[in-house]
């Protein structure tokens, strides 16, 4: 069973070589693992920190955001005819140790689509991020009709059924969401995982902004009225 | 009697028609775009001429003054061409972002071989 990690990055010099040295080479039922890092537009040495880290590297020429560095990630794994595919944010917000649990969830529990959630256990979150996560729930719930506790989450995985049938139009934070109706709507199986968060002054800093739900909500409007 | 600002905006009607009309000869714009700008300009042009046109408009529809019905009904094209816009400069993106896509997976880097322990 070959498996890619996509680990979309912008600018992420200080923190990326940290973070593609802590991913798994190896793992338990998995044949063949590469990581893959897209280098979306970054104007600092994140590329050359990733290959200091020898992992593969495709890199947009411009930014184009997180949605699109995602999607450029998934063409490049079904390229490869991979199994399954995993995402993992770069800021280092996210644990390596995670993801054999999300791929063991993947398997036994027979499921299509699997999300790492944040808020599944009692950890601290600092509390504007809770707060603009939960609006980001609810406003997925409203717009997709999907429940999610973490609708949000960088890192998730998907089965060989989920990466033939999702396809989200989604280029910035918008495409989270669609993911999970992607999901919904290919009737595909979804399950939320809990996993560590890892809050530092630089993870804080990246990540989901306040001020781009009202983006995301009209761009949104609009794809409903087009 | 034409006043002043009747013949201005009559003129520049007229000179957005024929910028209209050039985009369509250059095949710029399609021929429904083409139509749609013709009907919008030469409505203009009537309300232009013509005022009490509007009046005549408000009174049937319900609405006090002619003025006022010219207001809504631009303000109501001005809002869907703002959203014309919006939609086309997504597709844009989209587009943008398909070629920066593939140029990026056309030119991936030739990955690190890592050094065996001896």
């Amino acid at each position: 069973m070959k498996a890619q990690i996509i680990v979309p990055a912008f600018n992420e010099s200080q923190i990326i070589f940290k973070v593609l040295t802590s991913l798994p080479k190896k793992l338990k039922g998995i044949s063949d693992i590469e990581t893959i890092l897209v280098n979306d537009g970054s104007q600092d040495d994140t590329l050359e920190q990733a290959e200091k880290a020898k992992v593969q590297t495709v890199s947009h020429v411009i930014n184009r955001g997180l949605g699109a560095a995602i999607k450029t990630g998934i063409e490049w794994a079904k390229s490869k005819n991979t199994d399954i595919i995993i995402t993992f944010d770069s800021d280092g917000q996210h644990d390596s140790a995670d993801i054999p649990k999300i791929i063991k969830a993947l398997i036994t529990q027979k499921a299509d689509l699997v999300i790492g959630s944040r808020f599944l256990k009692k950890q601290k979150i600092p509390l504007d991020k809770l707060l603009i996560n939960k609006f980001a729930n609810l406003a997925t719930f409203l717009m997709f009709g999907v429940k999610s506790s973490d609708s949000q989450s960088g890192m998730r995985a998907f089965s060989k059924e989920a990466i033939k049938l999702i396809d989200f139009k989604g280029e910035r934070m918008d495409f989270s969401s669609e993911i999970l109706y992607e999901a919904k709507r290919n009737n595909l199986r979804i399950v939320e995982v809990p996993i560590k968060a890892i809050y530092t002054p630089y993870s804080r800093g990246k990540g989901q902004k306040h001020l781009n739900a009202i983006p995301i909500l009209i761009r949104f409007l609009v794809r409903f009225l087009r | 009697m034409i006043t002043s600002i009747q013949l201005v905006l009559a003129l520049f009607i007229i000179f957005a028609i024929s910028r209209a009309y050039l985009r369509f000869r250059e095949k710029v714009i399609t021929s429904a775009v083409f139509m749609l700008w013709s009907v919008v300009w030469l409505t203009a042009l009537i309300v232009v001429l013509s005022p009490p046109t509007t009046s005549k408009m408000a009174n049937f529809l319900g609405i006090g003054r002619g003025v006022d019905f010219v207001l809504y009904v631009s303000l109501a094209i001005l809002f869907y061409l703002v959203f014309r816009l919006y939609v086309m400069i997504e597709d844009l993106r989209h587009e943008i972002t398909y070629l920066v896509r593939q140029i990026a997976l056309q030119n991936p880097s030739k990955k690190p071989k890592r050094r065996r322990r001896t």
